[in-house]
C-alpha cells in the first residue's frame, strides 16, 4: 500500500485549496499554513509513505498530530481531501462506494482504541459480524469466527457479551473480528492504549506472535514511542498533520532529523536500542575466556555475558564473521557518551 | 444593563403603585383593544371542517376498527389467559418480584369489579403505543439524518409537549367527532414526542468507533443503520418506548373525559362527579396500578441486560406453553373465563362511611387548615394585602398606620440590602412589597406585562424578551389576560411552596439515606400516577375549591424539585468534596459553601420541571373548580367551542414556554460558569 500526498482538510470548503485531486504542492508547509489562515483545519498535510508487504509500519505521534485521521483515510472512513492511496496498484480514492465496500469486506481489517465492539452481540457474533454483512451463511461464519477466537485465545467466552469481558479480552475480540475476513491490510489504531501497562505488554507480545504467523501488511498507530520501537519494522513520526521522519527505529534514534524527533529518542534507554554491532571494537580479536554474541544483541542483553566474562565478548554477524570484541568498559563508554550527548 | 436594572425594577414598582392607587382606566386593558379571536378561530375551524371533515371522519372510522378489535379481543379472552400473559411478561421483563406485583394488581382489578373497564383502557393503549412508537421512530430517524428536518421537528415537539393535554382533545374532537378515536389520536399525538427525542438521542450516542467498526466490516449504508446503529441505540429507544407508553396511558385516561368509552378513566370521573369518593378512589387506584405495572414491565425490557445465553429451554416457548395450558383449562372451568360476580368485593360504601365520619368529626381542623392557608397565604397573593386584610379574614382592618408599618417592614430589609451593596436585591424587595400589597389579580396590566417581559430579558436576553412580549401580547389581545393572571397566581403559589418544600426535602434526602429510601417509592408512585388520581384524596377531604387544586398541584410538582435537588447534591465531583473536607469544612459548611452552589444548576432544572409539572396539573385541577385558563379549556371542551379552548390552550403554552426558557437559561448560564454539565435525572 502506498500513500501519496494525502491531505485531509476540515472546514467550510476544503476542496478550494487543491486544483486537482492528487494533492501535489510545491511547498507543503506554506500551503498548510495558508489553509490554516483561511480558518480551515489541516488534519493531514501532504502525507506520503509506503507499507511493504508483510511489514509492520508504525505511525507515531502525540494526540492531535493527525495519526488517527491518517489511518482512517487509508480505508476512506474519513474521506481524504486530496492525494492518492494505492492498493495493489489501484487508487482507492477513485473507486466507487460500492467497490470500496468490497475492499473493506475482503482486503482490510481494523482494530480500534476503545474496541468498537457491538454491545448487542456476543463474542462469537461480534467476530462473525464482518462475515454476516457479506451474507455468509450462519453456520459457516460461526465456524470461521470460532477459528479466529481460538487464534486469539478466547475459547470458552464465545457466549459472553462485551461488557462482561476485561479490556484485554475485549481487544482480543476486536483483533479476532478484524482478522475474520483474512485481510491483506491490517490497521490498528492505538489498539493497546486503553489497557493497563502489564496487559499492554502481554498484548504486544501476542500481537508480535500473531504477526509472525500471519505476515499481514500492518499500519499500527500509537502515541507511545517505546511501543513503536518494540514492534516497528519501520516507523513514521507525525506532527501537526505532517510526517516529520520515516525510517527504521534505530535510524530515528541515531539520526533524528530535528529536535522534535530527538525529544522522543532522549527518553529511550540506549541499552535497548544500541546493539553489539554498534559498540564492537574491530581492533580486539578473539581470546580465550571471551564470551560470544551475535551482532544484533542489544546492549541490555549483552550485560549478563559481560558480567560473567571479564575478558569481554566477541561479536559475530549472522554468517559467523568476527566483527570485533566488546568489553564492559566499551559498553559503559558508549552509554555514557549517549547520555552526555543527550544532556548537552 | 446591570447598572440600570435596579432603576427599572423601582420604576415598574412605582408605575404599578401609581396605576393601582389612581384606579383609573389605565389599570385595566381596554376592552376595545381586545380582538377576541375566538369567533374567527371558530369560523376558520368550521370552514376547515366543512372541507376536510369527511376525510377525518373516514380516517376516524378506520381507526375505530383496530381499537374495537382489541377491545373485543381483551373482553373475549378469559381473564385467566390475559392475566397469565401479563404476569409472564412481568417475569420475563424483570423477574419474579414484578410477576407478583403484576399478579396482585390484576387480582385487585378483578376483585374490585373493574376488570372489563380496565381491559377497555388497556385496549386503546395497546393500539396507540405501537402507532406512537412507529411515528416517533420515523420522525426520530428523519431528525437524526437531516439537520433541516430536526430544526423543524424539535420546536414542534416542544409545542406538543407544552400545550396542555386537554387542549389537544378539542381540535381532535371537532375533526373526528365523538368516539374512541379521539382518545386514540390524542394519545398518539401526546405520546410520540418522547419517542422522537429518545430515537435521536440514542442514535447520536452510538460511539463513533462502533460506527467505524461497522463501516470497516464492509457494511452498506442500509446494513450500517439496521445492523449497527439501531441495535447499538436500542436501549435508549426502549426507554423511549417506556416513556411513550406512560404518556399514552395518561392521555387515554384524560381523554375519557369526553366520554363514551366505558373505560376506567370514565369510571373515576363519573364517580368523582357524583361525590362517590370510595368508588373513585378504588377506580383511581386501578389506574395507578395499571400505570405502575406498564411502567415497570416496559422499563424492565428497556434496561434488561443480556446475560450469557442460557442453555435451558427458551423462556418465551415455556411461557407460550403455560398460556396455552391456562387457555385450555379455562375452557373447562367457567370461573377462569369470566370473573364470577360472587368473587367481587366492594369496600366503597364502607370507605364512604369512614370518610364521612372523619370529615364530620374533624371538620374544625380541616376548616382551620383550609381557611388559614386561604386567608393568610392565597388571598394576599391573589388580591393583595390591601384587599385581603379585613376584619372578617385577619381580624383587623388595614388602617393607614398598619400600611405605614407594612412600608417599614419592606423598607428595612431593602435598605439593609442596599447597605450591603446588593442594589438589585434591594430593588427586587421593593418590587415584591408592592406586588404583595396590590395582589396579582389586581395588578394593572401594563406594569405586570412589563415586569414579565423584563424578567425574561434579564434571565435570558433579547430573544426571549421579544418572544415573551409577543406571547403575552397575544394573551392581552385575545382577552384572556385576567384568566392568565389567575393561572399565574395559582401556579405561582403552588410552585413556590412545592419548590421550597421540595428543595428542603431533597437536601435532607441527600444527607440522610433513610429519608431517601422512604421518599423514593412515594415519588415514583406520584410520578407514574395519572394526574386525575392525585386529585381524589384531596377532594375527599377538602371538597372542591382552589385550596384543593393547590394541594394537588403541589403534590404533583414537588417530585421534580426533590429529585433534582437530591440528584444534584449526590452527583458532585468527588475531588471537590474531598478537597473541601481536607481543608476542614464542617458538614454544614460543606453543604452550604460547596455542595449547594455546585448543585445550583441541577436545582434550577428542578425548578424548571416543577413549573412545567405545575402547569400540567393546573389544567387537570380545573376539574375541582379553579378559575383561570384551565377552566377555560375545560369550558371549551365541554361546549365544543374550539376558539375558547384553543385560545386558553395556547395561552397556557405561552406561559409554560416563557417559564421554561427563563429557568433553563439561568441553569445553563450557571453550568457554564461552573464548567459542569448536567443533563437531567
Amino acid at each position: 500500500m502506498s500513500c501519496r500526498n494525502v491531505w485531509k482538510v476540515y472546514g467550510q470548503k476544503p476542496e478550494q485549496f487543491f486544483d486537482d485531486n492528487n494533492g501535489e504542492v510545491s511547498d507543503a508547509t506554506t500551503h498548510a499554513d495558508k489553509i490554516r489562515n483561511a480558518d480551515h483545519i489541516v488534519a493531514s498535510a501532504d502525507v506520503s509513505f509506503d507499507v511493504h508487504v508483510g511489514e509492520i509500519f508504525v505511525i507515531m505521534g502525540l494526540s492531535g498530530s493527525g495519526k488517527s485521521t491518517m489511518v482512517r483515510c487509508l480505508s476512506r472512513i474519513v474521506e481524504p481531501t486530496a492525494g492518492e492511496i494505492l492498493l495493489d496498484g489501484q487508487d482507492l480514492l477513485s473507486v466507487s462506494q460500492k467497490d470500496l465496500i468490497e475492499y473493506r469486506r475482503h482486503k482490510m481489517g481494523m482494530v480500534f482504541q476503545n474496541f468498537g465492539l457491538m454491545p448487542h452481540l456476543n463474542v462469537l457474533d461480534n467476530v462473525a459480524f464482518p462475515l454476516e454483512v457479506q451474507g455468509i451463511p450462519r453456520e459457516e461464519r460461526r465456524a470461521r469466527a470460532q477459528a479466529m477466537i481460538s487464534l486469539v485465545g478466547l475459547e470458552g467466552r464465545e457466549a459472553s457479551f462485551p461488557r462482561q469481558l476485561s479490556g484485554g479480552q475485549q481487544q482480543r475480540v476486536g483483533i479476532a473480528r478484524s482478522l475474520a475476513v483474512e485481510p491483506e491490510m491490517w490497521f490498528l489504531d492505538e489498539p493497546f492504549s486503553a489497557l493497563d501497562p502489564l496487559i499492554r505488554r502481554q498484548m504486544q507480545d501476542e500481537f508480535l506472535r500473531l504477526q509472525r504467523e500471519l505476515k499481514k501488511s500492518i499500519v499500527f498507530i500509537t502515541h507511545d514511542f517505546l511501543e513503536a520501537l518494540r514492534i516497528a519494522d519501520r516507523m513514521a513520526i507525525m506532527r501537526d498533520g505532517a510526517v516529520v521522519q520515516i525510517g527504521r527505529p534505530v535510524d530515528l534514534i541515531l539520526n533524528p532529523v530535528d529536535s522534535y524527533v530527538k525529544e522522543f529518542t532522549n527518553d529511550v534507554p540506549s541499552e535497548l536500542v544500541l546493539t553489539a554491532r554498534d559498540v564492537a571494537d574491530p581492533t580486539r580479536t578473539f581470546a580465550t575466556g571471551m564470551g560470544e554474541a551475535t551482532a544484533e544483541t542489544s546492549l541490555a542483553d549483552l550485560l549478563p555475558q559481560l558480567a560473567s566474562n571479564e575478558a569481554g565478548v566477541i561479536i559475530r554477524d549472522t554468517f559467523g564473521v568476527e566483527l570485533g570484541g566488546v568489553t564492559a568498559r566499551d559498553v559503559v563508554r558508549a552509554l555514557a557518551g549517549k547520555g552526555q550527548e543527550a544532556t548537552s | 444593563m446591570t447598572r440600570a436594572q435596579p432603576l427599572i425594577w423601582l420604576g415598574l414598582s412605582a408605575l404599578a403603585l401609581a396605576l393601582f392607587l389612581s384606579a383609573g382606566p389605565l389599570a385595566k386593558f381596554p376592552d376595545s383593544w381586545v380582538l377576541s379571536p375566538t369567533d374567527s378561530m371558530n369560523d376558520a375551524m368550521n370552514g376547515f371542517v366543512a372541507v376536510v371533515g369527511p376525510l377525518f371522519k373516514a380516517l376516524g372510522w378506520l381507526l375505530e376498527w383496530p381499537v374495537a378489535a382489541a377491545q373485543m379481543l381483551l373482553q373475549a379472552l378469559p381473564w385467566a389467559v390475559t392475566a397469565s400473559i401479563l404476569i409472564l411478561l412481568g417475569y420475563i421483563a424483570s423477574g419474579w418480584k414484578l410477576a407478583v406485583f403484576t399478579a396482585l394488581s390484576l387480582f385487585y382489578m378483578a376483585v374490585i369489579g373493574y376488570w372489563s373497564e380496565s381491559m377497555n383502557t388497556l385496549a386503546i393503549v395497546l393500539i396507540s403505543v405501537p402507532m406512537a412508537v412507529g411515528t416517533g421512530f420515523g420522525f426520530g430517524v428523519l431528525g437524526f439524518y437531516s439537520d433541516r428536518a430536526r430544526k423543524i421537528i424539535m420546536p414542534m415537539l416542544d409545542l406538543l409537549q407544552t400545550i396542555p393535554a386537554f387542549a389537544y382533545l378539542l381540535p381532535i374532537l371537532i375533526l373526528f367527532g365523538f368516539g374512541t378515536t379521539v382518545g386514540l389520536v390524542a394519545s398518539v399525538m401526546y405520546a410520540f414526542p418522547p419517542m422522537v427525542r429518545n430515537t435521536i438521542l440514542g442514535l447520536r450516542a452510538v460511539p463513533e468507533e462502533i460506527i467505524e467498526a461497522g463501516m470497516m466490516s464492509g457494511t452498506t449504508p442500509r446494513q450500517l443503520f439496521w445492523k449497527v446503529r439501531l441495535p447499538a441505540a436500542q436501549r435508549q429507544m426502549l426507554l423511549g418506548v417506556n416513556q411513550t407508553t406512560m404518556a399514552a396511558l395518561s392521555m387515554v385516561i384524560i381523554a375519557s373525559i369526553i366520554g363514551g368509552t366505558n373505560d376506567i378513566g370514565w369510571e373515576v370521573l363519573q364517580t368523582m362527579r357524583k361525590a362517590q369518593f370510595g368508588e373513585s378512589l378504588l377506580a383511581g387506584f386501578v389506574i395507578a396500578l395499571i400505570a405502575m405495572a406498564l411502567d415497570r414491565i416496559s422499563h424492565g425490557f428497556a434496561t434488561k441486560t443480556r446475560e450469557i445465553e442460557p442453555t435451558g429451554p427458551n423462556i418465551w416457548k415455556v411461557s407460550a406453553l403455560i398460556v396455552a395450558a391456562v387457555a385450555i383449562l379455562s375452557l373447562v372451568v367457567p370461573g377462569l373465563r369470566v370473573w364470577p360476580e360472587t368473587w367481587i368485593w366492594n369496600p366503597a360504601p364502607a370507605m364512604n362511611d369512614a370518610l364521612e365520619y372523619v370529615v364530620i368529626n374533624y371538620r374544625e381542623w380541616i376548616e382551620a387548615i383550609k381557611n388559614s392557608a386561604f386567608f393568610f397565604v392565597m388571598l394576599p397573593i391573589k388580591i393583595g394585602l390591601s384587599n385581603a386584610v379585613s376584619p372578617f379574614t385577619w381580624g383587623f382592618a388595614l388602617t393607614p398606620i398598619l400600611k405605614a408599618v407594612y412600608a417599614v417592614i419592606i423598607a428595612v430589609p431593602a435598605l439593609w440590602a442596599l447597605r450591603k451593596g446588593h442594589v438589585t436585591a434591594a430593588s427586587l424587595i421593593v418590587l415584591w412589597g408592592v406586588v404583595s400589597y396590590i395582589g396579582l389579580t389586581n395588578m394593572p396590566w401594563l406594569p405586570l406585562y412589563l415586569i414579565l417581559v423584563f424578567s425574561a430579558y434579564v434571565t435570558s436576553g433579547r430573544g426571549l424578551a421579544i418572544g415573551a412580549a409577543l406571547g403575552l401580547g397575544f394573551l392581552l389581545i385575545a382577552g384572556v389576560w385576567p384568566e392568565s393572571v389567575l393561572s399565574l397566581y395559582l401556579c405561582g403559589v403552588a410552585v413556590m411552596v412545592a419548590f421550597t418544600l421540595g428543595t428542603l426535602l431533597g437536601i435532607w434526602a441527600s444527607e440522610n439515606q433513610t429519608v431517601s429510601y422512604i421518599i423514593r417509592p412515594i415519588m415514583d408512585t406520584l410520578q407514574t400516577m395519572p394526574l386525575f388520581v392525585i386529585l381524589i384524596p384531596f377532594v375527599m377531604v377538602f371538597k372542591i375549591g382552589e385550596f384543593t387544586a393547590l394541594l394537588a398541584i403541589i403534590a404533583y410538582s414537588i417530585v421534580p424539585a426533590i429529585r433534582y435537588t437530591e440528584h444534584g447534591l449526590r452527583n458532585l465531583p468527588d475531588a471537590v468534596l474531598e478537597a473541601a473536607q481536607t481543608v476542614g469544612c464542617s458538614r454544614w459548611q460543606l453543604l452550604t459553601k460547596v455542595k449547594l452552589p455546585l448543585a445550583l444548576p441541577a436545582i434550577m432544572l428542578g425548578l424548571n420541571q416543577t413549573i412545567i409539572y405545575g402547569i400540567g396539573m393546573l389544567v387537570i385541577a380545573a376539574l375541582v373548580g379553579t378559575n383561570g385558563l384551565g377552566q377555560q379549556i375545560y369550558i371549551g371542551l365541554g361546549d365544543g367551542d374550539f376558539g375558547v379552548g384553543m385560545t386558553a390552550g395556547i395561552g397556557m403554552a405561552v406561559l409554560a414556554m416563557i417559564a421554561d426558557r427563563m429557568t433553563q437559561a439561568v441553569s445553563r448560564r450557571r453550568q457554564e460558569q461552573l464548567g459542569l454539565r448536567f443533563d437531567g435525572v
